[in-house]
């Protein structure tokens, strides 16, 4: 099995896909000749021609809009905001016009357009790069929401992503795209849009988290089992839809969970994950969920990126409040 | 700097066929059209307008929801439909109701759309229309890539898309023709400058003497049209539209027009920003009057004609009411089920939830 950094598990992804279906076109700003400023499109536009492999003028809104044409002529498009802070420009498209398109023509279009960005801090981006804006597209109903945390996970995903027929939004943690490598299947796979992976199995707390935040919960996890504390670990891979059954079997086994997320406590899904948990699994519950996220300032400057994001002490300080509660 | 400018604006001259008196004006311009098409154009005004009138009627009976009236614009939207192919595609703004209609969406869809009724907006197969874009702009840039599927799909055919003076203000405007230039795609975009946008007159959007000319920055073609003058705005998009089968690019078309009535028919009060000479000038350049007087004399328009065209829209209007008002009372469930094509366990809940509660 091949080696894979993120990055080259997602390039892989697209290219599996640009094969398989002739319809799938990739686009957006220097993804063409380029190969994306990450790399991300690397090779792609010299394997499957600038027909299908494009670069675009440089306005993230008329991308949106190219998208939508594109997918009601029969195409399957996968676009790129080169980063995902860039949304609020294209963000009609995605949220009032790719969201609805479904609803609004009473089932008879569809848009399945799939939205490829890199978010997520720790890598000392300028403003708004690396914001953690995946809260607003979970807030918004009619897409889906998509965030891998390893290569093997971040290919079958996007492939899933990019078959699907309603609009997905994968968002790609840019200190994960080459921080590690993992196994990767060389042929197709998919994994199925909606469902957690449980990374590690505890019995004692519930550490529930998605992105880049589900290494620092297995380093975590490593500290707290140091101190006797076992801690299961889930990587919600989807978080628009939740995996609710993966994350109330958990909650029932272990009677106390923590929520991490890297986005301010006011942003993310942290507080959606606490209410699902509180609706349906209260009675379970030894202690309060309780949440590690940022602070709710705006994404900080490059220099401060270090104290604002959350770390594993965070999260084994909560997980032992938790526990001990 | 100003001569630049000038150089640019004077190049704008408003392209016309028909004077005001039904005089053509321009004969080396005039369309090849046999005389049962432009019967055909006649009558699809006429229909139009009396829709229209019917349609203000039945909204303030409060028979109908949502309607921008149209009186004064229908040279503009229905000579630019004249051009298309059935399998051209239509992506509408709002007020462009009349266009998609003759492009074979049905009538009662068009008012349940306008009560707000899920059946309005599902459009039948075989009609290539979106529904009506409520989003300023957002459909000039969806437009851009409907024009460039076509053409990568090797079709010949065009999307055209609507919006108005004010939509021209929007940063998508400029985004879809961009794009659609750069790409050199299937796209007709159409602005029907009524003047106002709701209240804000056109010499307040933008210090460009004309909108065809933002044409030029897009490095694609632009064209001024006296849009009450349905024989112009015909052979304007015509040409368009051969343009860019042929591979030519975009073209961006400015009509100029009027709307006689309200922006809609929710309170707006157009004596509070245009003066009854303003409306009586542009009354006289009405386009049905223009292109009556032209058929008259041509023997190919007369009182009895018209009055048969008035009587079909009228029953047709009765008509469409009436299979509207047989639509199904709309319930929560429907609109859970059009989400996704596969629903999320929130949504199967909430489906079984309503489920429960509608069937009470």
């Amino acid at each position: 099995m091949a080696q894979m950094t993120m990055i080259q598990a997602i390039t892989d992804a697209m290219r599996n896909e640009l094969k398989n279906n002739e319809d799938v076109v990739v686009f957006g700003e220097d993804v063409g000749q380029n190969g994306g400023v990450f790399r991300a499109t690397e090779g792609l536009q010299k394997e499957f021609g600038e027909e299908r492999v494009f670069d675009t003028p440089l306005a993230e809104s008329g991308i949106g809009g190219l998208a939508i044409g594109l997918g009601l002529t029969g195409f399957r498009p996968v676009m790129e905001i080169q980063f995902f802070g860039f949304v609020f420009e294209v963000f009609d498209s995605v949220a009032a016009q790719m969201a609805r398109m479904r609803y609004r023509s009473g089932g008879v279009y569809n848009s399945p357009v799939t939205i490829r960005s890199p978010f997520g801090g720790g890598v000392k981006t300028p403003e708004l790069h690396a914001d953690s804006l995946e809260g607003l597209m979970y807030q918004t109903p009619g897409i889906k929401v998509v965030i891998p945390s390893t290569p093997y996970d971040a290919k079958g995903l996007l492939i899933s992503a990019i078959r699907d027929n309603d609009p997905v939004v994968y968002l790609e943690h840019m200190k994960l795209y080459r921080s590690f490598r993992g196994e990767v299947p060389e042929e197709e796979y998919t994994i199925e849009l909606g469902k957690a992976d449980v990374k590690r199995e505890g019995k004692d707390v519930s550490i529930i988290t998605y992105g880049a935040m589900v290494h620092a919960s297995l380093k975590a996890a490593d500290e707290l089992e140091k101190d006797g504390i076992s801690a299961e670990v889930i990587d919600l891979m989807t978080i628009s839809p939740l995996d609710i059954d993966t994350i109330i079997a958990s909650v029932e086994k272990t009677g106390r969970a923590i929520v991490v997320q890297e986005a301010q406590k006011q942003a993310g899904i942290g507080a959606f994950v606490v209410a699902e948990i509180n609706d349906r699994a209260i009675l379970n519950l030894e202690a309060p969920v309780l949440r590690v996220t940022a602070p709710d300032t705006v994404f900080p400057y490059a220099s401060a990126e270090d104290v604002w994001i959350p770390d594993h002490r965070d999260i084994v300080e909560k997980a032992k409040k938790v526990y001990n509660f | 700097m100003t001569k630049t400018i000038d150089a640019v604006q004077d190049q704008f001259e408003t392209f016309q066929i028909l004077s005001e008196d039904g005089e053509v004006v321009n004969e080396s311009a005039m369309p090849e059209l046999s005389d049962e098409q432009l019967q055909e154009l006649m009558r699809r005004m006429v229909y139009t307008r009396i829709w229209d009138q019917r349609a203000i009627s039945l909204n303030r009976q409060g028979r109908l929801g949502f309607y921008a009236p149209v009186a004064g614009q229908e040279a503009s939207m229905l000579g630019s439909q004249f051009a298309l192919d059935k399998e051209d595609w239509i992506l509408p703004g709002y007020r462009d109701i009349p266009q998609i209609v003759f492009h074979g969406f049905p009538l009662y869809q068009a008012f349940l759309w306008s009560r707000g009724h899920f059946q309005g907006g599902q459009i039948p197969e075989g009609v290539n229309i979106l529904m009506p874009q409520i989003i300023i702009g957002a459909q000039i840039i969806q437009a851009a890539g409907v024009g460039l599927g076509l053409k990568k799909k090797g079709k010949k055919n065009i999307c055209i898309t609507y919006t108005g003076d004010g939509g021209a203000s929007q940063g998508d405007f400029y985004e879809g023709l961009n794009f659609a230039g750069a790409y050199a795609a299937n796209t007709v975009f159409v602005v029907q400058n009524n003047r106002f946008a709701i209240s804000v007159p056109v010499e307040k959007q933008s210090a460009a003497k004309t909108i065809a000319q933002k044409a030029v920055a897009a490095g694609i073609e632009g064209i001024q049209v006296d849009g009450m003058d349905v024989l112009a705005v015909y052979a304007a998009t015509q040409q368009a539209r051969e343009r860019a089968i042929a591979g030519e690019g975009p073209t961006l078309i400015e009509t100029l027009t009027y709307r006689y009535g309200p922006h809609t028919m929710a309170g707006d009060d157009p004596t509070r920003y245009r003066t009854k000479d303003l409306d009586s000038e542009w009354e006289k350049k009405d386009p049905l009057v223009r292109f009556r007087k032209f058929l008259e004399k041509k023997n190919l328009w007369s009182e009895e004609q018209e009055n048969k065209v008035v009587d079909e829209a009228k029953e047709d209007i009765k008509a469409s009411i009436k299979k509207a008002d047989g639509a199904p009372k709309q319930k929560v469930t429907d609109l859970i089920n059009f989400m996704f094509e596969e629903l999320p366990y929130n949504l199967r809940e909430q489906l079984e939830e309503y489920t429960a509660k509608e069937s009470k």
